[in-house]
């Protein structure tokens, strides 16, 4: 049988069990399913950076507070308990990791992507970051600094990028629908 | 899919994401007690630190998970693998 099949095995075994047991129902599965399939995603972290771009006190508060800033939003997701934003500028750029495992700010971002569970990128950021980001399409100056933040149990980092010239004047809406996720995490410039 | 781009790459992925949210939304677990046993379970790869071997990040998922619900006594270690034979032993046709 092939690997593929054993895990798939192993899940609906471990599935049926636990809902034999009482301890959940597929339904409950389900919903956590649609959550993060559906309604949870990079979207939600693209509208606080558009606000942030917008509203210089929404931008303040975003930047000493995190946590309590996008909790204005009350977006669904979770892992953003600590939140921490930090804000590319001219003489920084910034980009997240979690070197252990996978922590990310499903809140923000929804779920990561495979490339940022990956070994090679949890690693290689860390120890090579302009190696990495000029793979990513992104060369930082030589006289910008380049700030990897790892991701703990403790701690989730979004990157606040820096406003596009393109994009000034624009409503929030619209600015949003231009926040991608690989710029929230610092693989891209926008 | 959110903004286009597939979550899980097969839905075994989903179901045992699911399942671990629901059982720590519960209190079973704490999320923390969670990650430790994943962290564990890639440090285990990173340590063998083969190329051979292809990294499956909801491989370790998975283990964490199994060893997790054994350790809390949710599910043991025997009645899985119990249960698993009995799907194996499923006549083809079944529908998962």
């Amino acid at each position: 049988m092939s690997k593929v099949s054993e895990q798939s095995i192993r899940a609906e075994a471990l599935e049926s069990l636990l809902i034999e047991k009482g301890l959940l129902t597929p339904e409950h599965v389900d919903e956590v399913i649609v959550r993060y399939n559906e309604r949870v995603g990079p979207m939600n972290g693209a509208r606080v950076v558009a606000k942030a771009w917008t509203d210089p006190e929404y931008r303040t508060r975003l930047l000493a507070d995190g946590t309590a800033a996008v909790a204005e939003f009350e977006f669904e997701g979770g892992q953003v308990e600590k939140l921490v934003v930090v804000e590319n500028t001219d003489e920084i750029h910034n980009v997240v990791v979690c070197t252990l495992c996978s922590c990310y700010p499903w809140a923000m971002l929804g779920l990561p992507p495979a490339w940022y569970k990956d070994p090679e990128y949890r690693s290689r950021i860390v120890r090579e970051p302009r190696e990495v980001l000029k793979e990513f399409d992104v060369t930082v100056g030589e006289d910008v600094a380049v700030r990897v933040w790892d991701s703990s149990a403790e701690v989730r980092y979004l990157v606040l990028p820096q406003q596009p010239e393109a994009l000034c004047g624009f409503d929030e809406t619209e600015l949003a629908a231009h926040v991608t996720r690989e710029s929230m995490i610092g693989v891209a410039v926008l | 899919m959110v903004n286009g781009e597939v979550v899980f790459e097969a839905p075994w992925q989903s179901r045992i994401f699911g399942m671990a949210r629901v059982l720590s939304e519960q209190g079973l677990f704490s999320w923390d007690e969670f990650r430790e046993r994943l962290i564990a379970e890639i440090a285990v790869w990173d340590k063998a630190n083969s190329r051979e071997i292809p990294y499956h990040y909801w491989d370790h998922f998975l283990a964490a998970l199994t060893r997790l619900v054994d350790e809390k006594k949710l599910v043991y270690r025997d009645e899985l693998i119990s249960q698993e034979k009995v799907f194996t032993d499923r006549p083809h046709g079944h529908d998962h």
